[in-house]
């Protein structure tokens, strides 16, 4: 309705009461998570290896939930949306946290050389292909290539968290101004560095295979999780009395508007990898949809079409649900779940072909990086608002309906 | 106001507002006076109009969701009718019906239908195109695209009556009623 603007200062900003029973779940998930995992992998064959690969799997899933919000920022500041601004802060949070991701990237590296084939010296002299690749898929330079995203990434997301920030306490217009101008940069840089850490950290795990369009299937990887899990993130914040008014169901909506795009735009770009592969038929590029076709991956595949696109899209085209706050943060999470399985089945039929050996292991790990992603975000949100206070277009979004 | 000929007919009446507040508390009276056929006229978008008009939710999302279905299935059927029965044509290779082949054609037509489908539903739900309408005879609702709020209740509603329905509106509106007449 016009006029009754919300005075976000009745309203609970901060995370001060509900802070220690997260953080203590958090830390609870986190070892319970990495400790359970550690303790099965070395009491099984194999188990350091197959941990390393399904961590290889929760980084990139995590990684993509940051670097998806880290987009979304941009995207805010680069169209100069009003609707948004009482959630932007939060985001902000989601997308600072890919600093935490660079911590965690270091067991990658770690196991370079078992996730890596390329990484084996020995690998490269019967192998004429590896060789001629050698000068850019070698141990040195894919580390050198991690720092630069990682910094890229990192200085981006705290520019836009800091600048937001200090727009709390002095309100100062420019800021907004000095962000909206450095984001359409940004935004290119962000392109070229998640389009060349696709290829990095998930392509090259074939090496001999290459598709142009991998980096923007993780790219539609990262914005689909990070807007499935930001129903669910804000749902939890107000259930525990923060921002329970500034939140509305229309900001709900079009989280759920933005969910349903994306995800039927992953599904476009998933499809249109898996068409041209298909249609030219050459051995060197369909090896690698020949293995998440051959036993069980096939089941996989099949679930991730159904499971991925065709439910939740009959789910979200209504209103129905988008306009629940509840139940798109159940869709939500559930849409995250299949992003998971997704990178599940970029990654692991390299290292098992024929089985998709889903077990405790891969449930272990993935609560353990869940539990540290979660604290840290609790930790970051902990220092500020958990709102813009002073965007100027703050007021237009606490009014904004839909249409 | 009008020296309407004999046989004109009454159309329905006509207040104006001039604040966004006081049309839309206006709105909110005459939905719970129970009426059914009115409208309410602004020069632009107002957020919460609808729902103090009491507006149903449209079917248009229903209609347009079929249509992409059938423009989904048309796609297909068109695809496996000419490649794989009345003109089988092998292509490198491939089945002459197969899935991956046909999945864009059926992803256009979908859009096809679908897009096609709302337009035509919303012209027809709106009632569109009206290139007259009995309102369009009064002289200050030319004001409805610069800076004025009406709202319109029919003679057709049940619940009109020439009085009771004229009463309720000035009490509202607080200035006088206008009379739309149609000339047949």
């Amino acid at each position: 309705m016009q006029g009754n603007v919300l005075d976000i200062t009745t309203e609970n900003r901060h995370l001060n009461g509900v802070m220690r029973p997260a953080l203590i779940i958090c830390a609870v998930m986190a070892v319970i998570g990495f400790g359970g995992a550690l303790f099965l992998a070395n009491t099984t064959e194999h188990g350091i290896e197959y941990l390393l690969e399904t961590y290889l799997v929760s980084f990139a899933f995590f990684l993509a939930i940051s670097l998806g919000g880290l987009f979304f920022v941009l995207l805010q500041h680069c169209t100069r949306a009003g609707w948004s601004v009482v959630v932007r802060r939060v985001a902000e949070a989601v997308a600072a946290n890919v600093w935490v991701m660079a911590a965690l990237a270091v067991p990658v590296v770690y196991g370079i050389h078992h996730l890596y084939h390329w990484a084996d010296a020995g690998a490269a002299a019967h192998d004429p292909l590896l060789a001629a690749k050698a000068g850019f898929l070698n141990p040195s330079f894919f580390i050198i290539r991690l720092v630069i995203y990682f910094l890229v990434w990192g200085v981006m997301a705290s520019f836009l968290l800091r600048t937001s920030v200090a727009q709390d306490a002095s309100g100062d217009p420019k800021l907004t101004l000095r962000m909206e101008r450095l984001s359409a940069p940004g935004m290119i840089l962000f392109a070229l560095t998640i389009n060349f850490a696709a290829f990095d950290i998930l392509m090259s795990l074939d090496p001999h295979w290459f598709s142009t369009i991998f980096g923007v299937y993780y790219f539609s990887v990262s914005i689909v999780a990070f807007l499935a899990v930001m129903p669910k993130i804000l749902y939890a914040l107000q259930m525990r009395g923060v921002l329970p008014n500034a939140i509305t169901v229309e900001h709900y909506h079009d989280f759920g508007k933005l969910l349903f795009g994306f995800n039927v735009f992953w599904a476009y770009i998933a499809f249109s990898q898996y068409m041209l592969i298909w249609y030219a038929n050459i051995p060197e590029e369909t090896e690698w949809f020949l293995k998440r076709q051959t036993g069980e991956w096939a089941t996989v595949s099949l679930i991730l079409i159904f499971g991925h696109f065709v439910l939740p899209f009959l789910l979200l085209v209504s209103r129905v649900i988008k306009r629940r706050p509840l139940l798109l943060a159940i869709t939500g999470g559930y849409v995250a779940a299949m992003c998971w399985v997704d990178v599940y089945w970029l990654v692991i039929p390299e290292f098992s072909p024929g089985v998709a050996r889903f077990g405790l292991l891969d449930v272990l790990c993935f609560l353990g990086m869940n539990g540290v992603f979660s604290a840290a975000l609790v930790l970051r949100m902990r220092r500020h608002s958990v709102i813009a206070e002073k965007d100027p277009r703050l007021e237009e979004s606490l009014a904004f309906e839909n249409a | 106001m009008s020296n309407a000929a004999e046989n004109a007919k009454l159309y329905g009446y006509l207040a104006s507002f001039d604040l966004v507040d006081e049309f839309l508390a206006a709105a909110a009276k005459v939905r719970d006076a129970g009426y059914t056929r009115w409208d309410a006229h602004s020069p632009f978008v107002i957020h919460g109009l609808d729902a103090a008009m009491g507006v149903k939710k449209t079917v248009l999302p229903y209609i347009v969701f079929l249509a992409g279905l059938t423009g989904a299935a048309a796609g297909i059927l068109l695809q496996w009718w000419t490649n794989a029965v009345d003109y089988p044509f092998l292509i490198s290779g491939k089945p002459l019906f197969s899935l991956p082949a046909n999945i864009p054609v059926a992803f256009e037509t979908t859009i096809l239908f679908a897009a096609v489908s709302a337009l035509i539903g919303m012209l027809a739900l709106n009632r569109l195109p009206q290139l007259y309408h009995p309102l369009f005879t009064n002289r200050s609702f030319k004001r409805v695209t610069d800076d004025r709020f009406f709202i319109s209740i029919e003679a057709e509603d049940p619940l009109f009556d020439a009085t009771k329905t004229r009463e309720l509106l000035e009490s509202i509106s607080g200035r006088s009623i206008e009379e739309i007449e149609v000339h047949p």
